[in-house]
Order: C-alpha cells, then sequence, then structure tokens
C-alpha cells in the first residue's frame, strides 16, 4: 500500500491510463476506509455515552455490540424511501447525496501520514475550507425541499450556525497559516515536526525560528487550537451547539420528512465531517503525523500517531456531547460572533505582526 | 484535449445553468442554478491554472453569498406565477445591458488578438499563484486594495444603521451581569405572619 500511495505523479500524456486508475484506486482507499471507520465511531460514540451515563450501551448485537452499526445501516438499507407529496422530488433526493459527497470531497487533500494522500495542492486548507462550507447545502436544500415547517426552521437554523462559525474558522486558520508561511497541509504539518514542544497548539520551543519570543505566541496559539475545537463542533452541528436537529424544540430538524438511505447519507456525512475536522485539528494544530517526542518512537508508523490523534479528538467530541447541555440559539450566536470574531480577529492581527517583526525574514 | 474537452464542458455548463438562472421558474432553483454557474467559474479558473482565485470564489460566493440568497429567497413569500407575469416587458433593458456587454467583450477578445498588451503576465513557475497575488495585491495596489477595505467597511456600519433599533420595553440578557449575579441579589428570605399577604 505504501509505494501506492507515495507515487503521486503529476499526471502527463503518456501514463495518463496508469494516472486515472491509481487515483480512482486511491479514492476507493479512502472512502472504503473511513465508510468503516464511521461504523466504527457511531459505535464508539453510543459506548462513550453509555460509559458516561453509566450504562451498558449497545451490547446485543455481536461481541460487545460491534456489530451494532452494520445491524442499523442494513435496516437503512432495506426500509422503504419515503417521498413526501409535497416536496421537491429532484432537491429532495439531492440534498443527502451533495452532503455525502462533500463530505467524502474534502479528504482528497488531507495527508495521513508523509506523501499518503490524494493530492497535495498548494492551496489545500483552502480547498478543505471551501467544501466544508458547501456541506451546508445539503442541509438547507433538504430543509427546503421538505415543505414541512420543523425542518425548514432547523435548515435556517443551520444556515445562520455554519456561516457564522465558518467565519470564526477562518481566521482561526489563517494564524496557522502565517506561522507556517503555507496553504499546503503537507508543509504546514512537516513546520511542526521533533516534538511536541513544536505543535501549533504548544509553542513552547525556546530555541527555534523565533527563539524565546516564542513563548510570547504560546498561549495565542493554545487558544486559538481551543476555539478551533469549539468552531468544529459548531460547525458539525455536534451537541452543545445541536440546534438544526434540537430534538426538543424541532423534533429532528432537517431530517424530519428523510427515511431510509437518504437519512442514512446524511448521517454518515455528519460522521465523515467530524472525522474531517478531528483529522484538520491533529493537522493544524496536534503536529500531525508527527511523535510528541524524536526519541525512541521510531518504530510506530506515522500514520498511526495521525490516527491516534485523531481518534483522541473524536473522543473529546463523543464526551462533549455526553457531558454539556445545548446552548440556546441566541447564546450559540453571541459566542460566534462576540467572542469567537473578535478574539481570533485580534488573533490573527497579534501573529502577523509577529511573524513579520520576529521571524527569519524579520524587517 | 483532455483540457480543451473540460473546458467546453465547464463554459457549456457555466452558459446554460446562467441562462436558466433567469428562466427557472422557482426562485431556489434559480439560485441553485447560480450556484452551479458559479462552480463551473471556478473549474475555468482551474483550467487556466489560477487554483487560488478558483477556491476564493467557491468559498465566498458558494459558500457564503449564495447561502444568504437562498436564505432570504427561501423565506420570501411570492406567488411564483405571478412574479413572471409581465417578465418580457423587461426585454429591452436586458438587451441594452446584453448589447452593451457584448460589446465589452468584443473590445477584451479583439485588444487580446491584437496583441497590444497581454493582462495576464506568467509568472515563473517557482512562484505559487497565492505569494504571486499577495506581491502586486499588497504594493502595486496596495491603495486600491486600502480603498476596497473603506468601502466595506462604509457598506457593513451603513447596513448596521439601517438596520438598528432600539426599542423599549424589551428584555436584554446580559451574560456578564448574570455572571456577576450573587446568591444576596437573586434570592429574598421573607418571613410572612400567617393569615397575612406580603403586601
Amino acid at each position: 500500500m505504501i509505494p501506492i500511495m507515495q507515487a503521486v505523479t503529476p499526471a502527463s500524456e503518456t501514463n495518463w491510463l496508469f494516472w486515472t486508475l491509481l487515483k480512482t484506486g486511491q479514492v476507493l482507499l479512502f472512502v472504503l476506509s473511513l465508510a468503516l471507520l464511521v461504523a466504527a465511531l457511531v459505535l464508539a460514540d453510543r459506548k462513550i455515552w453509555a460509559a458516561v451515563q453509566m450504562r451498558r450501551g449497545p451490547n446485543v448485537v455481536g461481541a460487545f455490540g460491534l456489530l451494532q452499526t452494520m445491524a442499523d445501516a442494513l435496516k437503512f438499507f432495506f426500509k422503504e424511501i419515503v417521498i413526501p407529496a409535497g416536496s421537491d422530488k429532484f432537491l429532495f433526493i439531492l440534498a443527502p447525496i451533495l452532503g455525502l459527497v462533500m463530505a467524502f470531497a474534502a479528504w482528497a487533500v488531507i495527508p495521513v501520514a508523509p506523501g499518503w494522500v490524494i493530492s497535495d495542492i498548494n492551496v489545500g486548507v483552502l480547498y478543505v475550507l471551501a467544501l466544508s462550507s458547501l456541506g451546508v447545502y445539503g442541509i438547507i436544500i433538504g430543509g427546503w425541499a421538505s415543505n414541512s415547517k420543523y425542518p425548514f426552521m432547523g435548515a435556517l437554523r443551520s444556515a445562520a450556525q455554519m456561516v457564522s462559525y465558518e467565519v470564526s474558522i477562518g481566521f482561526i486558520i489563517l494564524t496557522v497559516i502565517f506561522l507556517s508561511g503555507s496553504m499546503n497541509l503537507t508543509t504546514i504539518v512537516d513546520a511542526q515536526g521533533a516534538g511536541i514542544w513544536n505543535w501549533n497548539m504548544f509553542r513552547l520551543n525556546p530555541v527555534g525560528e523565533y527563539g524565546l519570543w516564542n513563548l510570547l505566541i504560546a498561549p495565542v496559539m493554545f487558544y486559538m487550537g481551543v476555539l478551533f475545537f469549539i468552531s468544529a463542533l459548531a460547525e458539525t452541528n455536534r451537541p452543545p451547539f445541536d440546534l438544526p436537529e434540537a430534538e426538543s424544540e424541532l423534533v429532528a430538524g432537517y431530517q424530519v420528512e428523510y427515511s431510509s438511505t437518504p437519512f442514512l447519507m446524511f448521517f454518515f456525512a455528519e460522521y465523515v465531517n467530524i472525522m474531517l475536522l478531528s483529522a484538520m485539528m491533529t493537522l493544524l494544530f496536534l503536529g500531525g503525523w508527527h511523535a510528541p517526542a524524536d526519541v525512541g518512537f521510531q518504530f510506530v508508523p506515522p500514520f498511526l500517531w495521525f490516527f491516534a490523534k485523531t481518534a483522541f479528538l473524536f473522543f473529546m467530541f463523543a464526551m462533549v456531547k455526553a457531558i454539556v447541555p445545548r446552548y440556546r440559539y441566541d447564546q450559540l450566536m453571541r459566542l460566534g460572533w462576540k467572542v469567537f470574531l473578535p478574539t481570533a480577529l485580534a488573533a490573527v492581527v497579534i501573529v502577523s505582526t509577529f511573524v513579520v517583526f520576529l521571524g527569519d525574514k524579520a524587517v | 484535449m483532455l483540457i480543451a474537452i473540460s473546458f467546453y464542458v465547464l463554459a457549456f455548463t457555466a452558459i446554460a445553468a446562467g441562462f436558466m438562472v433567469v428562466a427557472a421558474r422557482n426562485p431556489v432553483h434559480s439560485v441553485m442554478f447560480l450556484i452551479l454557474t458559479f462552480f463551473s467559474a471556478a473549474g475555468l479558473f482551474i483550467l487556466m491554472g489560477a487554483e487560488f482565485l478558483a477556491l476564493l470564489l467557491v468559498m465566498v460566493y458558494v459558500g457564503a453569498v449564495a447561502v444568504l440568497f437562498l436564505f432570504v429567497v427561501m423565506m420570501l413569500d411570492v406567488d411564483f406565477v405571478e412574479l413572471k407575469q409581465g417578465f418580457l416587458s423587461y426585454l429591452p433593458v436586458g438587451m441594452i445591458v446584453a448589447v452593451i456587454l457584448l460589446a465589452e467583450m468584443i473590445l477584451v477578445g479583439a485588444a487580446y488578438f491584437a496583441g497590444e498588451s497581454k493582462t495576464v503576465v506568467v509568472t515563473d513557475s517557482e512562484v505559487t499563484n497565492l505569494e504571486a497575488i499577495g506581491n502586486v495585491l499588497y504594493t502595486q495596489y496596495a491603495g486600491a486594495f486600502e480603498a476596497a477595505g473603506l468601502i466595506l467597511l462604509v457598506a457593513l456600519i451603513g447596513a448596521i444603521v439601517l438596520t438598528l433599533r432600539a426599542r423599549s420595553g424589551v428584555k436584554i440578557q446580559n451574560a456578564m451581569d448574570q455572571m456577576a449575579r450573587t446568591r444576596e441579589d437573586g434570592v429574598e428570605l421573607v418571613d410572612i405572619e400567617p393569615g397575612q399577604g406580603l403586601g
């Protein structure tokens, strides 16, 4: 698998057939492993909440309930697809497809280990940001096409929520781009090598590029990391920000009219997006595939570090859902626009000033 | 060859979707076609090697502007059939705009083929798109950039001033006040005598 993944050659006239086959294979590999991971993560999610609430969680289908997700998925596949009579049929079917495709497409630029990436483009961060902002269309279109009150309310809420938090996510990512000097995800990860003190979230290296000044920027970047995590919760509509589908107010929000496979696709897209944002946080703030220290860990493959960090972040996502109560909608908006946006903007100013005046290319 | 095919597919999609923006009966469908147009334009940018502009187009126009369009259009309660009546009366104005646009495009095309000045300057391949744009935007065009920023700021303040209204008698939640509250502020213990109210 490793040589295949590393053979990332640009398309030329001679080997375009080989290139197409190679890319198709890579895409299939990513999609299949993501699909299997979703199955595992849904179960992990439920087990973690169960543990927090002192229940057992799913434990009937398969050993320790390991096949529960598979059983649920099979059930969804074999149910009838109900399309409401007053709905816009084309858009109703298009919405979940759009959501799922956008969720998977963003993974094209995520490097999971050195060279293990489908497309190593220069504007990788921007690509992920652009595609994650397209994910909102699945929800809006689905909510509108259902031609029903609750889905419509859910769709409007999610539109406002996701657009709001994308702004602060954009500014947070900007600080990381300033410090790395690149929008290429591989370069961003490479800049955080050699140890935990070089990761963007814990910039405690006193002998690096910025010398002792690095400690000055450490609290700002740690705060940016925390902010990114919370914004990621809002961006993926996870609790405590799951207002688009708040069941006590909107039954299930934009998903009310969906059944069977279309519902499964929404559900799938949600988890793929959660994994995407966990992976993005790993790449941007937690050093990607780098080990916490360069001593004695060489036998662990880089991919496993990436996987472990992403899985840890997913665990945090699940814990937040189990512990924190849901926000009220105006509180959510206040947090996004009056707290996150100004502080992220201030951090952009601080970090860019820092890079210009104290970096290698200081004026 | 592959690039030519991609160009024609994207260009045709852009034009067809652009036509459907005007022709679609349902405004929400119109916005959908507008998004498709943006997308095809982004694809054309990528074919030209301007991947930064392409992604910016998708992020800003598709990810934010079109979402707000959709937001507004979905909430409008209009009779779509009635809206489309008298549609043809706008034809003269539309024709004038179309003719002006066509003339402009012919001018640009003629200037390009005359080879007097090339607007697209190919930089060396070592410099990425992003760096190339940054290098001219913040040096050569810094004044225009700042002016654009100022105009946007004025528009922002204008929008706030137009919609801001102070209403009396509305309870507004103040997070700081809530956090600073103590038990003494919130609870008052009263010893009520039997047979008497709090009067």
